[in-house]
């Protein structure tokens, strides 16, 4: 029974590492940019949500309504400022000076946080945060439940615009081609700042939903990225519920550890996770290219 | 009209085309014959706008086209098909086709031009909903054919349309570029079936080592010695001869 209970915090918080993945998934998918500030960008997005409740009492869940196009813009300029220089490399070179890029974007973000912000570890304390939703004999804390339902909601969502809108195909066929792409008339470089954009979206909200449920602080970012970057090689590329379903997969293996090896072995766990699956199936449970 | 004047690509310090100049007028149908590796494929590459080339000019309709990204030339009238088809794979036949009417200009007529590309394959409508990627090699050819004309082209470039296709099928995909010939289009085809474009455009040139060695009437050319001996003759024989 404490199994089971473990198991579905799990999956709650698997719904996190799953919405932090889709984000660096898709930039990563689209770009062929590996953003090692992902997770710094969510601390970001915590911090907006925790700001608005502390200082004016905005909902942290209504806070997203703020805090999605500020981290839009914020996506914007980090692009134009930085990432639109590396993607004018082949594809080597890319990886690489992404990762320089974004390890001095680390830094500089995590050592800001730390300057405005002091290191304390902070939470959205909520009228309703205590509540719980009893499941049987289970106890499912309602904050958790509702970000699982919200980050579901906002994948659907986007799952929606890359599928059925103008621009969204043009997304997916960068993804897949980029010269091609450009050979259909599609401007390239503006569907790589737009998927940029939507990608630290998408690492905004989570970071709103983990202040919310979890807690925030400057130095968090590192652990982001990881489980973000976990989760991505565990799902592949190509498919924001992929990268969902890889989340909770994350989420569940973790807490299954954590109730019979004990709570030092959580990290241990995924990362084996890891190994195992780039050893046996290297494109991921749900990737499509072989 | 395109004219391409002292056109230099190199590839770092690769040089792949010295100095290659030619014309095709509008409403003509000109064939690029050469053997591998001799830039072909970046000739059509450059014009297209993927490559920047180093020195030359290219002009469409009396404005340069060097320098102006790719995404701009197929506004204006220049598609591409490139080699090895490089559809979306991973999307539908009929996204492929919506994607190939991206630009503003092909978004007004998107309607008419898919119907009239279901027209002329009508395979490609049986299809609609399959993915790119599980199509046949010669439905894959039609579909980067439909997909390029979705884009309401007046200059079509396409680097070898009958590679790895059967018989039977690059005879029909030929016919469909002869039937575009006759409606008005200007085409420029890159061909290792040589024999075949021979007898079907009208010019040709023959491009070897990045430099334009030979240039005339396709009829012509098939009675060529040098074009003969290097492209015709009994090691070069194509499926078709």
């Amino acid at each position: 029974m404490i199994l089971t209970q473990q198991l579905i915090l799990g999956v709650l918080v698997g719904a996190l590492y799953g919405l932090a993945a889709a984000g660096l998934s898709l930039t990563f998918g689209v770009l062929r940019v590996l953003n090692v500030a992902h997770g710094e960008l969510l601390m970001l997005g915590g911090y907006g949500t925790f700001w608005l409740f502390t200082l004016w009492q905005i909902d942290p869940f209504l806070s997203l309504l703020y805090v999605a196009p500020a981290m839009f813009v914020l996506g914007l300029l980090l692009y134009g400022a930085l990432f639109q220089f590396v993607v004018q490399a082949n594809e080597e070179v890319r990886i690489k000076n992404s990762l320089l890029i974004g390890f001095g974007l680390t830094l500089i973000l995590h050592t800001l946080a730390i300057h405005f912000w002091t290191a304390d570890e902070r939470a959205v304390t909520t009228s309703y945060g205590g509540a719980v939703v009893r499941i049987g004999v289970f106890a499912v804390p309602l904050i958790r439940l509702a970000s699982l339902v919200f980050a579901f909601a906002i994948l659907t969502a986007l799952h929606l615009f890359l599928a059925k809108t103008r621009w969204g195909r043009a997304i997916r066929a960068t993804a897949e081609d980029w010269e091609a792409a450009a050979l259909m008339g599609i401007p390239v470089g503006k569907t790589y700042l737009v998927a940029f954009a939507l990608g630290t979206v998408l690492a905004g909200i989570a970071g709103g939903l983990v202040s919310v449920s979890y807690s925030i602080s400057p130095s968090i970012g590192l652990e982001w990225t990881l489980k973000a970057l976990i989760v991505v090689v565990l799902a592949g590329l190509g498919s924001l519920f992929g990268s969902f379903a890889g989340g909770i997969l994350l989420g569940l293996a973790e807490a299954t550890s954590v109730a019979f090896l004990g709570g030092p072995y959580r990290e241990v766990m995924g990362l084996i996770l890891f190994l195992i699956i780039l050893v046996l199936r290297p494109q991921g449970l749900f990737g499509e290219r072989g | 009209m395109l004219e391409v004047k002292n056109l230099e690509v190199a590839y770092g310090a690769l040089t792949a085309l010295h100095g290659v100049s030619l014309t095709i007028q509008p409403g003509e149908m000109v064939a690029l014959v050469g053997p591998n590796g001799a830039g072909k494929s970046t000739l059509l590459k450059t014009i297209a706008g993927l490559l920047v080339p180093r020195a030359g000019a290219i002009l469409w309709e009396g404005k340069r086209l060097n320098a102006v990204p790719p995404q701009r030339i197929v506004e204006r009238g220049v598609a591409l098909v490139p080699e090895g088809r490089r559809l979306f794979a991973r999307m539908t036949v009929r996204e492929n086709l919506e994607l190939g009417a991206f630009t503003r200009r092909a978004q007004t007529e998107r309607r008419a031009q898919i119907e009239r590309v279901h027209a002329i394959f009508p395979r490609l409508f049986e299809r609609e909903g399959q993915l790119a990627g599980s199509l046949s090699g010669g439905e894959q050819q039609m579909l980067a054919l439909g997909r390029a004309l979705m884009g309401l082209p007046r200059l079509l470039l396409l680097d070898e349309p009958s590679l790895g296709l059967a018989p039977r099928i690059v005879e029909s995909i030929f016919s469909v570029l002869a039937e575009l010939h006759r409606e008005g289009m200007s085409l420029f085809v890159v061909e290792q079936n040589v024999h075949a474009v021979l007898h079907l455009a009208r010019r040709a040139y023959i491009l070897e080592g990045g430099r334009i060695v030979g240039e005339g009437e396709g009829q012509k050319l098939l009675q060529d010695d040098h074009v003969r001996a290097a492209y015709l003759g009994p090691l070069a024989r194509g499926a078709t001869s």
